[in-house]
């Protein structure tokens, strides 16, 4: 009997799970699946959650609906891959023997990385909404707010979800607007990129809709600590923001245990094969999703893209054949934009987000880079396609790679 | 592309001054790069040039603040002093690799 151990039972885990085990055939290949939660979050709606978009009951399914007949499920805390003795221990002593391993144990915010963030004034002036807690406690905090200076932080990329700050933000005016409060709110985006987003296209559309609805932009802010008691954001370079609610992206980092187990990078990322997500230490061990150090966002979409790759090449590389798919990187986010309207952007390792039509050229029905309401009930209707088509691994009528069809070009000026 | 003269050298550069071929560096080049940002190099300054382009010709990729500190032991902080303002980019400009692609 071969083993395949997946580590981690979210986006990436579950849907190689449900992707490889009708394909794998039952006499010949023990599939199990490790993690330490019974809940998944649907991790795109947290962002609606403080402004009452979405309930936590809405966003949360157990885990184990959406495990195929035939996948063992084990719950425990991983301690430790002994990656030489193909095999993994978890905390309670259980030891999990694996022919191939699949690290898909995700990333996620540690506010304890920065000095000052998570003391007194956690979660009473200083929020994240990167978890369930954190964005309910935040919508608790909004619901009685009455207005005030409040700066959006990205502390270091890479983070999830790199559009979610801006969204953040748009969603915020609109928000406050609506509540007839624009006049007593200032919003700021403080980032520590040099513009309001990564790519140069895509940053100038997106600056330009943040000058729009007048959010200040503090660009080049390396964040040293936070004076949560004065409500001070201070830098590297002696700069200071003043804030009267803060909400923040705290340092991304993956698993612990990726690091004991001498598998990661200076965030606890696994270094792949950005082609096809192969360990760069070990031939039997890959990693997918958020925790692998790729040069691409750590989204969802990344993630379903990799997957269905991965599927195909793990199925040639089990019978010695060579790993014919290679990933491009490609990446799609719809953007929430405030009042009923989004954007989309799509790209990957060599091609920047640029405007033109998705999926179909010139057609749509999504428009890239342009505000519209058919890109906001696109991101509304993603939440059923995501518990309903995507984790349960059945096909989304999406190319796996990215396409240049439809796509406008366009002079960086 | 083009070509400076560093040092009686011809060394290839990008539009901001970046050096685009790595093996075209020499210690010389880098005094010369880090005077014309006016930073004057200390012991202190060439641990961290020796360590971004030791881990550039590793990883194929310009090392981040993170990296620096975290495997080459030299605090952020301490970053921000030896390369005032900008450090990922300065440090990668005296040390002839290319320009921190910034983040994805």
């Amino acid at each position: 009997m071969k083993r395949l151990l997946i580590l981690g039972a979210g986006t990436a885990g579950t849907m190689v799970a449900n992707k490889l085990r009708p394909r794998l055939d039952e006499r010949e290949w023990n599939i199990t699946i490790v993690d330490q939660n019974e809940t998944h979050y649907y991790q795109p709606g947290f962002l609606f959650l403080p402004f009452g978009g979405y309930t936590r009951e809405e966003l949360e399914r157990p885990k184990r609906n959406f495990m195929p007949a035939g996948v063992d499920l084990v719950m425990g805390e991983i301690d430790l891959v002994e990656a030489d003795d193909n095999q993994v221990k978890l905390v309670d002593g259980t030891v999990l023997q694996y022919d191939y391993l699949v690290i898909a144990s995700g990333t996620s915010p540690r506010p304890d990385e920065t000095p000052g963030l998570d003391g007194d004034e956690w979660y009473k002036t200083v929020f994240d909404f990167y978890t369930i807690d954190g964005a309910e406690a935040l919508a608790h905090k909004l619901e009685t707010w009455e207005g005030g200076r409040l700066a959006l932080n990205v502390i270091e990329m890479p983070i999830k979800c790199p559009v979610a700050p801006l969204e953040f933000l748009f969603l915020a005016e609109a928000f406050f607007a609506e509540r007839g409060m624009a006049d007593v709110v200032e919003l700021v985006y403080v980032t520590p990129l040099a513009d309001a987003f990564t790519k140069p296209v895509a940053a100038r559309y997106l600056g330009d809709m943040l000058k729009d609805r007048k959010i200040a932009l503090e660009t080049d802010f390396m964040l040293e600590q936070v004076d949560s008691e004065n409500h001070k954001l201070i830098s590297y370079d002696e700069r200071e923001v003043e804030y009267d609610l803060l909400v923040t992206i705290p340092v991304n980092m993956g698993a612990d245990f990726v690091q004991r187990s001498g598998l990661g990078d200076e965030l606890n990322h696994v270094p792949v094969d950005k082609h096809n997500f192969l360990s760069t230490q070990y031939d039997n061990i890959f990693a997918l999703g958020d925790a692998a150090a790729l040069p691409t966002s750590k989204a969802g979409s990344v993630a379903h893209f990799a997957v269905e790759l991965f599927t195909e090449n793990f199925l040639d590389y089990i019978e010695g054949l060579p790993m014919r798919e290679q990933f491009d990187g490609h990446a799609n986010c719809f953007i929430e934009s405030g009042r009923g309207k989004g954007m989309l952007i799509d790209f990957n390792y060599d091609t920047e987000p640029l405007p033109g039509k998705y999926p179909l050229p010139g057609i749509g029905p999504f428009s890239l880079l342009t505000e519209t309401e058919a890109n906001h009930w696109g991101k509304v209707m993603f939440k059923w396609m995501y518990w309903n088509i995507l984790l349960p691994g059945r096909q989304m009528p999406l190319p796996a790679l990215m396409s240049m069809a439809g796509k406008i070009q366009e002079e960086v000026g | 592309m083009p070509v400076a003269t560093i040092a009686g050298a011809d060394v290839a550069i990008d539009a901001e001054g970046f050096m685009t071929d790595s093996e075209q560096w020499t210690e010389e080049v880098g005094v010369f790069l880090a005077e014309q940002i006016g930073v004057e190099l200390s012991e202190r300054h060439w641990e961290v040039i020796r360590f971004v382009r030791e881990d550039y010709k590793a990883q194929g990729e310009t090392p981040t603040l993170r990296r620096v500190s975290t495997i080459g032991g030299v605090p952020t902080k301490e970053l921000f002093q030896l390369f005032p303002k900008k450090p990922a980019k300065k440090m990668s400009y005296v040390a002839g690799v290319p320009k921190p692609k910034g983040c994805v």
